[in-house]
Formats: C-alpha cells, structure tokens, sequence
C-alpha cells in the first residue's frame, strides 16, 4: 500500500510541482506585489495600501467595473436560458440528433481569436452579414454593432451565446438524470409542456443551472480574448474597456505590475464574494434530490 | 494495484520522449555554440519578408568575420517577451523593438547604454539624421541604433486631380479637395477625399499640425489651444460625412496590408502613410497611380514646413545581455551605409544616416524618395513625445479622438479629461521611477 501510495504520488509529482511553481508561488507573489511600486525590471518598492487607494480614485478603474458588470449581467442569463433551451431541445427524441448535438456544440471548440476574427466581418457594419440582412428585411438604418457605443456591448452579449455548447452539454446531462417517473407522475395529473418544466424539469436541473451560473459568471468577469481581439483599446470610446483588459494594460502596456497585481486581487475578491452571494441566495431555490 | 514492468516501460518511454523535445527545444532559444563561434541571440519583432530582408543583412555580417555567430530569431511580443526575459536574467543580446518603447524601456532599466561602445567602434552623432539621433537617444542617453526609419508625406491617387491641379497646398485645400470629390449616396459614403481616421496611426499628433505639442519640457500640454484646434478639424470631418456614416464607411475598410486597403481600393483618395507606401501599393495596386506631396499645413501656419511625423525600428541591448560587446559588433554592422541601404531600400525606407548614395536614391522602389528623405531631415519633423507615459497617453489620446468623433465630447472636454488623468500619472511616475521630487506647487493640478 505504501509503495502503491508512492508511485501514485511519484506519477502526480509533475503536476504538484507545476502548481506549486507556476500557479501557487505566482499567486502568492502577486499578493505581496499587490502592496509595491513593481515595474519588472527594478526590484519591487513596498508603497503600502497606495495601489488600492489609486483604484478607489481611478475612473478608468470604475469605468472597466461597470463595463463587466454589465456584461456580466446581461450575457449569463442570456448564455445559460439558450443553453438550456438548446438541451431541451436536444433531449427530445427526433431524427438526427447525434448530428444536432454536435452542430450546437461545435461553436464552443472554436479558439477566441479566430472567433473575434469571424465575428469582426459578421457584426461589419457597412459589409457585415447581419446588417446585410437585417437591411434585406426592411431596415433601413440597421445597428452600427462594432463603431458604436450603444451598441457594442450588445455585440458581445451576443457573441457570448456562441458559446454555449459547453453547458449545454453539462444541461443536457442533467436533463438525462431527472427520473421518468416525475413527468409519468406529471402527465397522470395533466401538466402539460410548460407545467412540467416549471414544476419538474427546472426544479430538478436547479443544481446544474447553479453550477453552470456560478462558473458562467466567474468566465464572464474574466472576459478577455473577444473584446481584446474585436475592439482594441476598449473602442468606441471605451465601451468595451472590460476589467481584465485594464489589468493586462497595467501590467504590460504602462509596466505596473504592482498595481495589475492589486487589480487581479481585487477581482479574485469580488469572484469570491458574488459566488459566496449565488450560493447564499440559492439555498431554497435549488433543489436537491437527495434520496 | 500492482505496478507491472510494462507500465513502468511505458512511463519511462513517455519521459523519454518529453525529455527529447524539451532538450530538442532548447536549440530555439539558447546560445549553442557553433563552431568556436560567440553566438549571439537577437530576437526580432519582424517576420515573413520584412524579417528574410533582415536575415540577409544577418548573413552578410557572419559571412564577414569568424569570430561571431548572430542566430536571428523572429518573435512575436517581442517588447514584452524582452522585457520579461532581461528580469529573468536570460536576455537575448540584440532585440529588434520600436521607437515607441525606447523611454519606457529606458526609464525601467531595460537598455544598455550604447555610448562608450559608439565611441569605441567609432560612431558619431553627426553621422544620423538629427531627428533619428534623438529617438536613438531618449532623455539624452543613447539607448538604440536603427534598423529601418520612416517619414511621412500625404499619399494622393491622382485620379481625383483634375489635368494639371496642383495638390493640395494647405490644410484648407485639402479640405475644399475633400468637399470637392467625396461621395455620399442616400447616406452612405462611397468615397472620401479625405479622412483624419485613416489609418488611425498617427490621431494622436494632429495638434503638431497646428504648431502644438503634447509635452513641453517636462509638462503636459495635451489640451493646449493648438491641440483643441486640431481636433476641432477632426471633428469637422467627421460632421462633413456625418458620424454613423463615417463609423460604417470606416468599418468597411479591408486591413492595412490587403488590397482591401482604402487607398489600394480607391474608397479614400489622399491619406498620410509612411515611405513604406510605395511597397504595399506594388504588392496590391500596381496601376495606382499616385504621387506623394508634404502633409499640408493651415495657412497661418507655414513657417512650420517640413513638419511630418518621423519614426524608426530599433535595435537594442537589453540589460543583462551576455555578449554585449559582439552584439554591439553586429548593430555597428548594419549601421554601415551599404549595409543600410541595403536593408532600407529592400524594406522601401529612407535611410536614417547624413550619407546616403546616388545609388540608394536612384535604384530605390518609391520614386518619392528624395521627398522623403527631404522630409527626415526637417527641423521641424515630429516624432513621439519621449516620455515614459507615453502607452497611458497613447491610450488617453485614442479615448478623446474617438469621444470627439462620436460627438460625446467637444474637443476642449475629451482633451481636458484626457490632461486630467494624465497629470497624476506623469507625477506619480516622475516620482516612482524617474525619482523625482515634485514641489507642492508642480503637485497641483
């Protein structure tokens, strides 16, 4: 047992030292960096809490709170009731459905940038697709999805449903775990499509749309690589200027690593907090079948 | 669970073969010595043809001695990854960077100072064009020697001149050429004269134009009266077009380097662009026909003439390089006028050196050459300001140019709020890595 336990601790050693090396030890790092003046190349200045007094003051700072914020807001429920209606819809027996699921779950595979790139000639305003269209049905001054600051932010949200194969899939197996006898039971007192899913379906998905919330959230506070891509410098005018994006500008545009180091802190915190918040919130809505 | 001999052989194959390619890798990145040779690593941000032009200059300078071996790298983020690896402590000895980053990098200790080596190898100041020197030498410290330069000139396709026009002289003649020739259909742009948005590079400078600068000794002047005055011209092209219509025109436009180009595909008629022009008009619109004139200036404001914007590709030695000496043999290298001209007219630039030959004029892709090289040597040629904060500054700039373009700023609101951020900044930086005291009074805003 004991050399058992040795190998297996042996075989899992590559990973342990790449966490403690690169994962642990950065974290760690950027802690005590949070509290300096840290440009890379000089040795770090301790200046105390000055980097979080900054970011009370900086309107950038709050400007890139809000943008995420609302991205946040606006692109997890979006992202999760597409998710979920695309599961259900997979989990109906019709013809081909094998081919469906892979259609719908094929977006999500797509790498970020190439996505940013695809998505910079569909959402094109004087070329793109979507506006070739929506001026084919009748509109005759369609949205200005990219150059304008209204409707930038929209942009994404959308975009951000492109996404959704990833819960789907995890939807779709949740579906496949609600016992039959529920709906049977349901049918015997007459519920019908929409009964059955508010009495039945979502009440028994409950733990994974939890699951799936919380971590579509933690993602979409962290959204990087489309916007970066799509709207360079967080244009127009700083619409698209998203928390992350200010953090890596920090760090290695304006070389303040210190400061980054105090932003990634403080969104770790409010990660922290808002799942902590779902979590709390969540208690009597969430139903856990645990017969 | 028993451990079998054929697990373990299959785990040590495994190994072996991680174990190979992270050995096999390192071949990309370090100094394995070639034949008695010091290699000497340098990382350059150029790739494709631009980096085969530079690998040939490479090649010229190891087939000239046997003593060095310059292994040429081309890496992608270059600035970043030089920056990461010179506090790393494992710097390569030559980075190819640009002009834009010389302070910052300067002021965090990244650069070499070239001085004592220059005056060993026998280079002189008085052999480059004076504005070049002064990015090669940021706050006065030579920090960087250059690969290519550029300057910058209004590009016209002459198409939209009528027989025998003389191009736009002033600022307010290309604005009535403008108003002349644009075309807009049921509210659609088809065509601009021209746009102060295109490319995009250079919207933070229009304030020189109009004699402003956006830092006078060490304070900031972003919103200056000259510089209000600049982007109230801007503004007025894109009220002349209108702003959803300029947004969705622009949107249309193909990349830089594609015939898609505005210019390339006729959407835009005149536009500043760099000496570089003339390769990309070869590669994607070879019947273009085009000529190349000074950039305009407003009528009261001739005496600034010559005023274009110069810049230039860098080498550098980051700090901690380990064969400082035989890169600086290299870099020397390339500054030779016949290896510079080499690589300046294979890249479609002006040489940033006093001397150039006949020939380099003569043989040399954009038969505007002379004019560029005219325009480099101006007193009045403008570069980037030479300040730390210039990233910041760039970014606060690119904010107020599109505010004032979307009509939710005037030009005196964006570039106030832009100075607003910017002072606190600038000051914090004067003190954390210039280590400067700031006096109460230069505290204020």
């Amino acid at each position: 047992m004991k050399s058992e336990a040795r190998i297996a601790y042996l075989f899992a050693m590559p990973w342990i030292l790449g966490f403690l090396t690169f994962l642990l030890y950065p974290v760690l790092a950027s802690f005590f960096y949070s509290f300096t003046d840290f440009s890379v190349l000089r040795p770090p200045r301790f200046i105390g809490i000055e980097n979080y007094k900054e970011m009370v003051q900086d309107e950038v700072f709050w400007m890139t709170i809000r943008n995420t914020f609302t991205y946040v807001v606006a692109a997890v429920p979006l992202s999760a009731t597409v998710a979920i209606l695309l599961a259900m819809l997979l989990n109906t027996k019709v013809k081909g459905l094998a081919f469906y699921r892979t259609l719908f779950y094929v977006p999500s595979l797509v790498p970020m940038v190439a996505l940013g790139i695809l998505w910079l000639w569909i959402f094109n305003g004087e070329h793109g697709l979507l506006n070739m269209s929506l001026e084919k049905l009748g509109m005759s001054k369609p949205p200005n999805w990219l150059g304008d600051p209204a409707w930038s932010k929209v942009t994404l949200v959308m975009i951000a449903m492109w996404g959704s194969g990833n819960a789907m899939v995890i939807y779709l197996a949740g579906l496949q775990d609600i016992p039959q006898s529920l709906y049977e039971a349901a049918d015997l007192d007459g519920a019908r499509l929409v009964a059955k899913t508010r009495h039945v379906t979502l009440p028994m998905l409950s733990p994974v749309i939890l699951f799936n919330v919380i971590m579509g959230m933690i993602g979409s506070l962290q959204v990087f690589a489309v916007p970066y891509v799509m709207f360079p410098n967080g244009a127009p005018a700083r619409s698209t200027y998203f928390f992350t994006t200010y953090l890596f500008d920090n760090a290695f545009r304006f070389q303040r690593m210190g400061y980054a180091s105090a932003m990634g802190w403080v969104l770790f915190l409010i990660t922290l907090t808002l799942t902590f918040v779902a979590l709390r919130m969540s208690e009597r809505q969430v139903h856990y079948d645990r017969s | 669970m028993p451990v079998n001999i054929r697990t373990i052989a299959i785990s040590a194959a495994a190994l072996g073969v991680l174990g190979y390619l992270v050995y096999r890798s390192e071949d990309a990145t370090t100094r394995k010595p070639v034949a008695n040779k010091v290699t000497v690593l340098y990382w350059e941000k150029w790739t494709g043809d631009e980096a085969q032009k530079m690998r040939r200059i490479v090649n010229n300078f190891n087939a000239s001695q046997d003593r060095i071996f310059v292994k040429m790298l081309s890496i992608s983020g270059v600035a970043d990854k030089t920056l990461l690896a010179a506090s790393g402590g494992n710097p390569p000895d030559v980075a190819g960077l640009w002009d834009t980053q010389m302070t910052q990098f300067k002021d965090a200790g990244a650069l070499t100072d070239l001085a004592p080596l220059a005056k060993e190898f026998g280079i002189k100041e008085e052999d480059y064009i004076p504005g070049y020197w002064k990015l090669m030498s940021p706050g006065g410290t030579l920090v960087a020697f250059p690969t290519t330069p550029a300057s910058t000139a209004l590009h016209i396709n002459k198409k939209f001149l009528k027989p025998g026009e003389v191009p736009p002289q002033t600022l307010e003649d290309l604005d009535a050429f403008t108003d002349r020739i644009s075309k807009v259909n049921n509210g659609k742009v088809e065509l601009a004269g021209f746009m102060p948005a295109e490319p995009g590079w250079w919207n933070w400078g229009w304030g020189y134009w109009f004699g402003g600068k956006l830092i006078d000794g060490d304070k900031l002047t972003v919103n200056s009266p000259e510089n209000i005055r600049a982007f109230e011209w801007v503004l007025s092209y894109s009220k002349r077009f209108g702003v959803r219509e300029t947004q969705n025109f622009q949107s249309g436009f193909g990349n830089f380097s594609s015939p898609q180009n505005p210019f390339m595909s006729e959407k835009v008629a005149s536009v500043m662009q760099g000496v570089w022009m003339a390769n990309f008009i070869d590669l994607y619109n070879k019947e273009l026909p085009w000529i190349a004139v000074p950039f305009p200036l407003p009528k009261d404001k001739q005496h600034l003439k010559g005023m274009n914007f110069i810049a230039m590709d860098t080498l550098v030695i980051p700090t901690g390089a380990k064969h400082k000496r035989e890169a600086f043999e290299f870099i020397a290298f390339v500054q030779r006028q016949d290896q510079m001209e080499l690589l300046c007219s294979t890249h479609g630039k002006n040489s940033p050196l006093v001397k150039v030959s006949e020939k380099f004029f003569n043989t040399h892709l954009n038969p505007y050459i002379r004019l560029f090289d005219e325009l480099a040597r101006s007193p009045n040629a403008a570069y980037i300001p030479q300040i730390g904060i210039w990233p910041q500054m760039d970014s606060e700039l690119k904010n107020a140019f599109t505010e004032i373009n979307l009509g939710t700023k005037t030009p005196k609101e964006a570039l106030d709020a832009a100075q607003a951020r910017l002072e606190p900044q600038w000051r914090r930086y004067q003190q954390q890595v210039m280590n400067k005291s700031i006096t109460t009074a230069e505290a204020q805003p």
